[in-house]
């Protein structure tokens, strides 16, 4: 029994027509509802729910304040490596693209960590493309021994590991994992993931599940909003992030909320996704699951970003870069995407205080065993 | 009549203790705290940044208040005796409220690794106040532990719906011989003045206040309304009548011959 299975019943599901037949009357029902099903949920995310985006963001603060106070995680993400041998169709790290590869040694790390600290951050996220060969775990755990002496948290975002090799990362102190299905349809999943190791959907699909089973503390996942009708996605990630929250209570389960952005390369069969789409998305996620983290990254812009917080954000990053060196090195390489939101800590930090919310810079601490 | 609340050797004078998570700002906390005059300051040590003047709460609470630093982030035992040893070592002092939370969609505690954990940290000299699921039986276990009070939901962290446990916190009030501290669910000043009325040696408010549209108020507010809720305590409440006492009473004629 995994996630799979999950998947495996709303396959076929015949969402168009389940949309289709959804009147106001419903959506009043559920926003006044304690406790949504997963069918409430698919429901919140109709285009006629499209009309009481109000409704659900009042209900949505609420919750979100309830359970989370008025404050806002920041981190920031460090990207270590971007060699990789996927050719994923949607992404600049895509081994056939022309770009200047790198890879931090372990010197270089360090000098990203201090660059980094120096802003206040205490929670890092460490990202490379997939290549064992170039990054392989033992790397991953070198870099997280020295990241430790500069940071209270560190979660990866990396190529899916085994559950032993979880173990491993988490024991040199990794407490969070990102991994993004990208996306949830299966047939899509093998059109764009044209060759390489991340081919393998299950391998990945199961992946946030095999760190909730080596005790990882915080896992956030999504879905690469674009690649698919959104609905149908959304919908997806919500069901998976109830599955782990219900099988394996004591992780902390976030959800991103990555729009496609431009990168070197080009995708064209892209589904549109609106920042009303996108709102939508947030608000019915909130009302479904209240406890879930909810990250939004730089690449949404400034103004969407400011105006997100009070709808159900918890976690957002700020002073990013998606380059290879790129918090410290003169010498970086090309990025994995143009981030739209630029802002430094500093200004994120203003940003957020001036909504009248706390930007939290440290919210956890390593145990050492 | 003398009315004390002590806690650890120490003197209490409020019986409100205020939690510092969720606030807006981390600069509107000194002003809650002086509105509310309370004394007990609980805060997540998983929050507390020492190597960032700005960031640190610590440097928002005035240094006469107690600090009670809180092992939230603690799944079991073995990390909540971490996180209490560290919070010492940081200079936090030695009382702690134990919270091991291994359920993340309620946030309801583990009375059992509760149970355990302030067994370890009383044999180590900690003030140890468990946040627990009100149960007699595990409060008695807390009490063999060696906790210093002990701290049972009213409902779960952070819904405001008051007192939902009730009757059990009530039993816990008849039966133990600890301070009880009601945490958790407390969402009204009203809530926190019942709790007072039944008995409750103190409450620990966090999300009301908040969360309030003005928390400086609010916690004045809820300062006055424990302050009411003990005065109503200790000076005994009228009973309860299921009937209204009849001015003209209808059975008075069967009285009347004996004139």
């Amino acid at each position: 029994m995994s996630f799979y299975s999950e998947y495996l019943k709303y396959k076929n599901f015949q969402f168009n027509k389940f949309l289709e037949n959804i009147t106001s009357s419903d959506i009043f029902r559920i926003i006044n509802k304690d406790k949504i099903d997963e069918y409430d949920f698919l429901t919140l995310l109709s285009n006629e729910a499209e009309k009481y985006l109000e409704e659900m963001a009042q209900k949505a603060h609420q919750l979100t304040v309830q359970n989370f106070g008025k404050t806002i995680l920041l981190y920031t993400p460090l990207y270590l490596s971007n060699f990789c041998v996927n050719r994923c169709s949607y992404c600049g790290f895509n081994i056939e693209n022309k770009i200047k590869r790198k890879k931090l040694t372990f010197e270089e790390i360090e000098e990203e960590a201090k660059a980094i600290s120096s802003t206040g951050l205490r929670h890092v996220l460490i990202l490379t493309g997939e290549s064992r060969k170039e990054t392989p775990v033992s790397y991953i755990v070198d870099a997280v021994k020295i990241l430790k002496k500069y940071f209270d948290s560190i979660s990866i975002e990396i190529y899916p590991l085994k559950e032993d090799e979880y173990r491993e990362v988490i024991k040199a102190g990794v407490d969070g994992l990102t991994i993004y299905q990208e996306v949830y349809d299966e047939d899509i999943y093998d059109k764009v993931h044209i060759a390489g190791p991340k081919k393998n959907y299950r391998f990945r699909l199961n992946a946030p599940e095999r760190a909730c089973k080596a005790r990882m503390r915080n896992i956030s996942i999504g879905a690469l909003l674009g690649l698919n009708d959104w609905r149908k996605e959304a919908f997806l990630t919500g069901l998976h992030a109830k599955y782990l929250q219900d099988k394996y209570s004591d992780v902390e389960i976030s959800v991103s909320l990555p729009r496609i952005r431009p990168h070197i390369g080009v995708y064209e069969d892209i589904y549109p996704v609106s920042d009303k789409n996108l709102v939508q998305i947030m608000l019915a996620l909130r009302l479904f699951l209240p406890r879930i983290g909810i990250t939004i990254s730089t690449r949404e812009n400034q103004k969407l970003r400011d105006n997100l917080i009070p709808l159900g954000v918890t976690k957002t990053s700020a002073g990013v870069s998606t380059e290879v060196g790129g918090h410290s090195s003169k010498t970086k390489s090309d990025s994995q995407f143009e981030i739209s939101d630029k802002r430094s800590v500093i200004e994120m930090k203003k940003a957020i205080l001036s909504r009248g919310y706390q930007p939290v810079f440290k919210d956890w601490m390593q145990i050492d065993y | 009549m003398m009315d004390k609340l002590i806690i650890g050797g120490i003197e209490l004078k409020s019986r409100l203790f205020i939690g510092t998570g969720k606030f807006p700002s981390k600069k509107v906390i000194p002003d809650v705290i002086k509105s509310s005059k309370t004394q007990v300051i609980t805060m997540a040590l998983r929050r507390v940044d020492l190597s960032s003047k700005e960031e640190n709460i610590l440097e928002y609470i005035p240094k006469d208040c107690i600090l009670l630093p809180n092992t939230s982030g603690a799944r079991n035992a073995e990390e909540a005796v971490r996180i209490a040893r560290l919070a010492k070592a940081l200079g936090c002092g030695n009382w702690i409220k134990i919270e091991v939370i291994s359920d993340n969609k309620y946030l309801l505690p583990d009375n059992y690794e509760t149970i355990k954990a302030t067994e370890i940290l009383a044999k180590e000299g900690f003030i140890v106040l468990p946040y627990m699921s009100p149960d007699l039986i595990a409060a008695k276990r807390l009490v063999e532990a060696g906790a210093a009070a002990v701290m049972p939901l009213g409902a779960p962290i952070g819904t405001n719906r008051g007192l939902k446990t009730k009757e059990l916190i009530q039993i816990m009030i008849d039966e133990i011989d600890l301070p009880i501290i009601v945490d958790a669910g407390i969402g009204k000043p009203s809530d926190a003045a019942e709790a007072m009325e039944m008995g409750a040696a103190a409450v620990l408010v966090n999300t009301a206040i908040a969360t309030a549209g003005d928390p400086v108020k609010m916690a004045e507010a809820f300062g006055l309304a424990v302050e009411a809720g003990r005065l109503a305590y200790i000076s005994k409440l009228g009973p309860e009548k299921k009937f209204a006492e009849a001015s003209s009473p209808l059975t008075g004629f069967l009285n009347e011959g004996e004139k």
